[in-house]
């Protein structure tokens, strides 16, 4: 297991490698210019001229690349063009709303998306499914930003039991910190719950037509025991695997709930740098994204082992 | 069943603790302000960037030698008393009393100085001014000369100048910073302090008052008079969604909207906590820029063409809605200010000709060249007019095409110089706040002065010579006597076409109050009741 674990880690460094490579060369060749938002609106050609070539944007593909992926070696993911803050700094500043914001999420959404699905496959074909795969339809169909909106208008400006936007830190009162988080983890839950609760039912409906549950059954067990101990277990690793999808993608920032709450997260960190080319955080964050999936992904195939035995590295 | 009880229980114990009614409304304290503002607040140096919500971070945290007061004169800010030469060729400024940066130190004139000779390496009139400037002199701690090579009438003017690029002072270790490299150090002498260990780009930047500033005993007008800061602290919020922003407003999570989208107002104006005003009595200006490098707008007659084809109405019906937030206007010079002038312009005012626009298309030769309007989806003031421009283009029976990019694309792309059929471009659009466009001397889409002009490139000696006079028209009647003609050029040769002048109004909450009327959303005097 250690040397699978240590192998997987080192697959990391030509993975992203790759995609600096990738990323480095798309941000090159696609049209935009932060010299040109630098200068302005009134600007002339000359101005911007002189912007680039004190941001060293005029030099070749290989010097930008090479000095970029020299100064990465060493630790510096670069200064943001328009900030002039260190990479590194905006990242930090995000990390823990995009953090914060996940682990509520999951927290919402586990404990609410598995017994749903496990209670609708248990009594499949019945009300109790149907009412299970209503709720995951509507979870996939409502936009997130609809939902938002109605839940801001609802809770926020209707009852003013919470707040309509922005993130408050843990350091700044727990209460604070929680009352900011609730709306727009309500609004990610319900679609990751809708997900997760129709991928539980699907596996455990596999699982439940298995010979070992009708041993189970005729054991005389209770059916808290069949669908915990025995079903829910068997059935557990494509859930992990779409959970651990979904916290790659809460990780990697949700835009729309990140924009609507103002929530200062990594995914408005790196929409808000495309739109203005700022390419030392564009490139610092997706290399960043694609350390966390490979991780994540990683960490999903470990938990395989915790539930199915025959799985070994 | 128990179990489910208690968890129930508990989540409702959770929001309960959790959830404050009013919570919103409790973290705003009495002394600091909330305001929306209009952009995100992302580089901190108000003449490296002409980004107007640098310039607006600028007023908060800098301060100037003179500033614009409401009738557009300038006024001694920084600056006690000065003098000039009968021959107009030498000024000396003497500094106010108690200057202090925020960092302590006394403002001097070696600050001044530098101060600049930096704003006058990037700012058009500011260059301008230091063709004429022959030398500036330190005379003492508090006292400066500038002596000139040739009088400029518009001295004061410059120094005071409103909008970008702002001459604001800076220290003169931040000033002998190169003019192309950005300052990150926001030390200034202004009434607030920036607070870099808060700003969060993309989210917030935090303003702290600043003790130590003397403000002036005037009241406050325009940028001019006493600022004087009566909050302790003013937090920036940068709310990305409007719906979300009208929503923080509307639950006293902010106090200020900067810029509604005037779609929503309505829904502020219903509100009996909130005013919807129009605190900016200038406005801005919609432009319509040509390509005049390549066909089929090289060609005068089909720029004129296109003239004939505005109708400003649809334009600001697109851009504005309530005729009450717009107006036509003629006046490359913004209606309503001292410059101002129907002259060459008056086609503008009767709307649009479409026989007059084909027979100058007949006239000017033109074999369907294919136009490239470019637009950007995300910037809905360019959009809007670009959706206009080809409809009208089309029904004259232009052949164009609509290419929707983002603004940071489009800007890149404006800068092209190539052919269409090799990415080129034939007309785009912008809008420009009126304090940038209020003379010869700052409206830069009225030049022609060929590579060295804006986007688009014009080339004509008649307008540029027209320019040149105007700079040397020694009182306001001569002055406003060449704006005409210098404006009667630019519309002969279509520079650009103005499509309308529009307002953004502002909405704050009843207990905000002594917001000042101004271009620029400025937040001394303003106190939270």
């Amino acid at each position: 297991m250690f040397s699978y674990i240590v192998r997987r880690m080192l697959a990391t460094i030509p993975v992203m490698g790759v995609v600096a490579l990738f990323v480095f060369s798309l941000l090159y060749l696609a049209p935009g210019d932060p010299a040109s938002i630098i200068a302005g609106d009134t600007a002339t050609l000359d101005d911007i001229i002189r912007i680039r070539q004190k941001l060293g944007l005029d030099q070749p593909f290989y010097i930008q690349f090479g000095t970029w992926a020299w100064n990465l070696l060493h630790g510096d993911l670069g200064i943001s063009i328009f900030t002039n803050l260190p990479v590194w700094t905006l990242i930090k500043q995000r990390i823990e709303p995009t953090v914060a914001l996940t682990i509520s999420t999951l927290l919402i959404t586990i404990p609410v998306a598995i017994p749903l699905g496990v209670v609708a496959a248990w009594k499949a074909g019945t009300w109790i499914d149907r009412s299970v795969m209503i709720f995951a339809v509507a979870g996939f169909s409502i936009p997130t930003f609809v939902l938002a909106y109605i839940l801001i208008l609802t809770f926020s400006i209707g009852l003013d039991v919470l707040p309509v936007q922005g993130y408050v830190s843990f350091r700044d009162g727990f209460g604070p910190f929680i009352s900011h988080l609730v709306l727009p983890s309500v609004t990610l839950g319900l679609f990751y719950a809708a997900l997760v609760a129709r991928i539980t039912r699907a596996s455990m409906l596999d699982v439940l037509s298995q010979d070992y549950v009708r041993t189970a059954q005729a054991k005389g067990l209770s059916n808290r025991e069949v669908l915990i101990g025995h079903a829910l277990k068997n059935a557990a690793v494509p859930i992990a695997t779409i959970i651990g999808i979904g916290i790659a993608l809460l990780i990697s920032g949700v835009v729309i709930t990140e924009t609507v709450f103002a929530i200062p997260g990594v995914g408005r960190l790196v929409v808000d740098a495309i739109l203005r080319r700022d390419y030392p955080i564009i490139q610092g964050v997706i290399l960043m994204f694609s350390a966390w999936y490979v991780l994540i992904n990683l960490a999903v195939d470990i938990s395989y082992t915790l539930f199915d035995p025959r799985i070994r590295y | 069943m128990c179990m489910l009880s208690r968890r129930a229980f508990l989540g409702v114990l959770l929001l309960a603790l959790t959830a404050v009614p009013g919570a919103a409304t409790a973290q705003s304290g009495g002394k600091t302000i909330r305001f929306i503002a209009q952009a995100d607040l992302r580089s901190l140096d108000p003449i490296w960037t002409t980004a107007y919500i640098t310039r607006n971070h600028g007023y908060m945290v800098y301060d100037t030698l003179f500033a614009m007061d409401k009738d557009l004169k300038p006024q001694p800010q920084m600056v006690d008393t000065w003098t000039v030469s009968d021959d107009k060729l030498s000024y000396s400024f003497t500094l106010r009393d108690g200057l202090k940066w925020h960092d302590g130190l006394p403002v001097t004139s070696a600050d001044c100085i530098a101060s600049i000779a930096r704003w006058g390496k990037r700012d058009p009139l500011g260059q301008k001014f230091m063709e004429a400037v022959d030398k500036m002199t330190v005379v003492d701690e508090k006292t400066f000369s500038i002596a000139l090579k040739a009088p400029f009438p518009l001295t004061l003017e410059a120094l005071g100048k409103l909008s970008n690029n702002t001459p604001f002072m800076m220290p003169e270790r931040l000033a002998k910073t190169d003019a192309f490299t950005q300052v990150t150090d926001a030390t200034g002498s202004g009434p607030f302090k920036f607070v870099k260990e808060e700003w969060v780009p993309g989210n917030k930047a935090v303003y702290v008052k600043n003790a130590d500033y003397v403000p002036r005993k005037e009241p406050p007008s325009f940028a001019a008079g006493g600022k004087v800061v009566k909050v302790d602290r003013v937090e920036w919020l940068y709310i990305p969604d409007a719906a979300t922003a009208v929503a923080a407003l509307s639950a006293g999570e902010a106090d200020w909207y900067e810029q509604p989208p005037v779609d929503l107002l309505p829904v502020l104006a219903k509100s009996k906590d909130i005013v919807v005003a129009n605190v900016d009595p200038l406005g801005s200006q919609g432009i319509l820029r040509f390509n005049f490098l390549q066909p089929p707008f090289n060609n005068v007659k089909m720029r004129q063409a296109v003239m004939a084809l505005v109708d400003q109405k649809d334009y600001m019906r697109a851009v504005a809605g309530d005729e009450k937030y717009w107006q036509v206007c003629a006046s490359m010079f913004i209606c309503g200010t001292p410059m101002a002038s129907d002259a060459g312009g008056e086609q503008l005012l009767k709307g649009t000709d479409l026989a007059k626009a084909k027979q100058l298309i007949q006239e000017a030769g033109y074999k369907g060249e294919k136009i490239v309007l470019m637009s950007a989806t995300d910037q809905s003031i360019v959009n809007n007019q670009a959706l206009v421009t080809a409809e009208l283009l089309r029904k004259a029976g232009l052949n164009v095409e609509l290419q929707a990019n983002d603004w940071g694309t489009l800007i890149t792309r404006r800068a092209g110089k190539e052919p269409v059929e090799k990415g080129g471009w034939s007309i785009f659009h912008t809008w420009v706040v009126a304090p940038d466009m209020l003379t010869p001397a700052l409206n830069n889409p009225m030049r022609t002065n060929g590579d060295g002009a804006w986007f688009g490139w014009p080339k004509d000696e008649k307008v540029e010579s027209l320019r040149d006079e105007w700079f040397k028209a020694p009182d306001l009647a001569s002055q406003k006597r060449l704006a005409a003609e210098v404006q009667k050029a630019a519309y002969d040769y279509v520079s650009y076409v103005p499509t309308g002048q529009f307002l953004i109004p502002t909405a704050y909450r009843k207990n905000i109050e002594g917001i000042i009327v101004a271009p620029v959303a400025f937040l001394w005097n303003v106190e939270k009741k």
